[in-house]
């Protein structure tokens, strides 16, 4: 079934990790496999965060396995490599697990080529890029992966979050949510439901160049929004065409680096609970997860079948 | 009626209305024997005094632990008990088979008050997905929203919102009245096979798809109808029975009932027909 979260604070900053680890928390119960984060950190906008993987945390179901550290210190070097070859220069690094890193990079060219050139190494996963965008995700529940990352000192404007319970594909980081709207710096998308369409899109969108790094249908909105932005949609445009584009049951959010919005199919199938004020706008699946972050009594509704909003920051 | 010492097991059964044909299954031979006289009553149900009250604190309670301490403050013959802090919890006030005045200060999660038999509810809140689903008799009011699947397989009883709800609104509905104060979602009363729902706003697509029976008043725009639903003229006896509900509901003050589109099921199924079945032994 899956739990998704997202809040965003408007006109102001504020301890976006720690709020959405207590949102994604209270939603264990709906997926308990893995949890991701797509947070829009308050970072100085110069360089350009690199987060990519290099190898799997593997799960039941994975079509994935476990290596040895040396195999993915010899991939890292490689992604090195590569930057140089691209012109990036790295300006930070941080060795997050064995298996993941966060670069700051200073890179001013096409994040296409940039990303082909980068995911050409074997294994090797670009989770996102972005000036504000930090995506993290992987097995375990949300305080799990908050402590394992050091996310719950993040301070931002917004966020989303996924408790995923593997239906789809096998428990892995490949599979888990959050999604990088590939290649767009700062788009995230996170989704509850299931797409029927899938092979279907894939096929035509592949097609068309873009690129899928999982057999996660929910990975297919991202992509989806993705090309269509590349068309020259805007975000809540692309979000009403895919009503029609995604065949299936689903409540998505996508977020940007000044934006957060949400999607429901037009049978309302996927549940959401949405609380909106002049200041904040906090949804979840569960009324439980905005009750995490604000326990008096406040009013809340569910969007109707069809709808889509957009909020910025 | 059969004299009960006396009739033999199956007579007795029958005798009190219980079931009419011998009982086969594991379950039902494991649990009903109709020699014991506890069978012929509801299990879990209370004698309570409405003019005992007290507050229940549930912030700390999981679900389990408050239906819990609810069952225990009825065993003690509190007839009024007043939820404070209920904070979107999950599944609070559930399977209340008596009597009851159960007053939540806040919103519940999904599948409040659900498998409910005769208390009268109040949310000072919201409600989550399938608030009083399966509610057989009683009454429940909501101040605020509600989610989807809000009355889902209602038997009887009146169940109220007076803000908007979500999708599939009465869905499976087999009996009671579902009344709306604001706008409802897409397939409101999809499949519903008995009693009425009244919107008083919007409603969304699909309006009534696949219903067998029963009846669907909407005061606002209608998204779109569903297969098998039509509109009906209205009545003298519908306006009538309109003001009638919407006045002991307190909601809809002054809303003119004579304009609202009635909708019922077009199409006559195959071996369905609208009498109860105590209503078709009357008629055999």
């Amino acid at each position: 079934m899956c739990g998704i979260a997202g809040l965003i604070h408007r006109g102001k900053s504020s301890n976006v990790g720690e709020e959405l680890q207590h949102m994604l928390q209270a939603l264990k119960h709906r997926g308990p496999d893995s949890t991701g984060y797509a947070l829009y950190a308050d970072n100085d906008g110069q360089n350009f965060i690199l987060r990519f993987k290099v190898g799997e945390n593997v799960g039941e179901g994975s079509t994935s396995v476990n290596e040895d550290e040396s195999v993915y210190n010899e991939r890292k070097k490689a992604v090195d490599k590569k930057l140089s070859e691209l012109g990036a220069l790295v300006v930070k690094e941080e060795k997050l697990t064995p298996y993941s890193y966060r670069y700051e990079i200073k890179f001013d060219k096409d994040l296409m080529d940039f990303s082909k050139t980068i995911e050409s190494i074997q294994s090797v996963e670009i989770l996102s890029i972005g000036k504000s965008l930090e995506l993290i995700k992987d097995l375990g529940d949300a305080t799990v992966v908050s402590e394992r990352y050091g996310l719950s000192k993040v301070q931002g404007t917004h966020g989303i979050g996924h408790a995923r319970m593997a239906t789809e594909s096998g428990v892995d980081i490949k599979s888990a949510h959050p999604f990088w709207g590939y290649p767009f710096a700062d788009v995230s998308v996170v989704h509850n439901g299931q797409l029927t369409n899938y092979w279907n899109n894939r096929r035509v969108l592949e097609n068309k160049g873009m690129r899928f790094m999982s057999e996660c249908d929910s990975e297919l909105i991202a992509v989806f929004l993705a090309e269509r932005m590349r068309k020259g949609a805007t975000l809540e445009e692309g979000m009403k065409e895919s009503l029609t584009g995604l065949d299936g049951v689903f409540t998505y959010f996508v977020a940007t680096k000044d934006s957060l919005g949400m999607a429901k199919d037009t049978m309302a199938a996927k549940p959401l609970v949405l609380y909106e004020s002049d200041d904040l706008v906090a949804m979840g699946s569960e009324e439980i997860a905005i009750r995490s972050i604000l326990p008096q009594e406040i009013d809340t509704y569910d969007p109707f079948d069809g709808e889509v909003k957009v909020w910025q920051t | 009626m059969a004299n009960l010492k006396t009739a033999e097991k199956k007579t007795k059964a029958q005798s009190m209305g219980m079931h009419t044909e011998t009982l086969t299954g594991k379950t039902q031979q494991k649990f009903f024997n109709p020699d014991e006289a506890e069978n012929f009553f509801y299990w879990g149900t209370y004698d309570v005094d409405f003019n005992k009250r007290t507050d229940l604190d549930v912030k700390d309670l999981d679900c389990k632990q408050a239906n819990g301490k609810i069952d225990e403050l009825m065993s003690q013959g509190y007839g009024t008990i007043v939820i404070k802090n209920p904070q979107g919890k999950h599944s609070l006030g559930v399977g209340v088979l008596n009597k009851l005045n159960l007053i939540f200060e806040g919103s519940l999660g999904y599948f409040g008050v659900g498998s409910i038999d005769g208390p009268i509810v109040r949310v000072n809140g919201r409600v989550g997905w399938s608030c009083a689903e399966n509610m057989m008799a009683g009454k429940v009011v909501i101040e605020k929203n509600a989610g989807s699947c809000f009355g889902a397989a209602i038997r009887g009883g009146d169940l109220i919102c007076k803000g908007s709800v979500g999708a599939r609104t009465g869905i499976d509905q087999k009996g009671g009245t579902i009344i709306i104060g604001g706008d409802a979602g897409a397939f409101t009363g999809f499949m519903m096979q008995r009693g009425r729902i009244v919107i008083l706003g919007d409603v969304g697509i699909n309006l009534g798809d696949s219903m067998y029976d029963g009846t669907i008043y909407v005061g606002g725009k209608i998204g779109s109808f569903g297969s098998d639903a039509v509109e009906s003229p209205m009545t003298k006896d519908d306006i009538d029975w309109l003001k009638r509900k919407l006045k002991v509901a307190e909601i809809g003050e002054n809303f003119d009932v004579s304009k609202m589109t009635k909708v019922v099921a077009g199409k006559k199924l195959w071996n369905y027909d609208a009498l109860e079945p105590t209503e078709k032994k009357g008629a055999i």
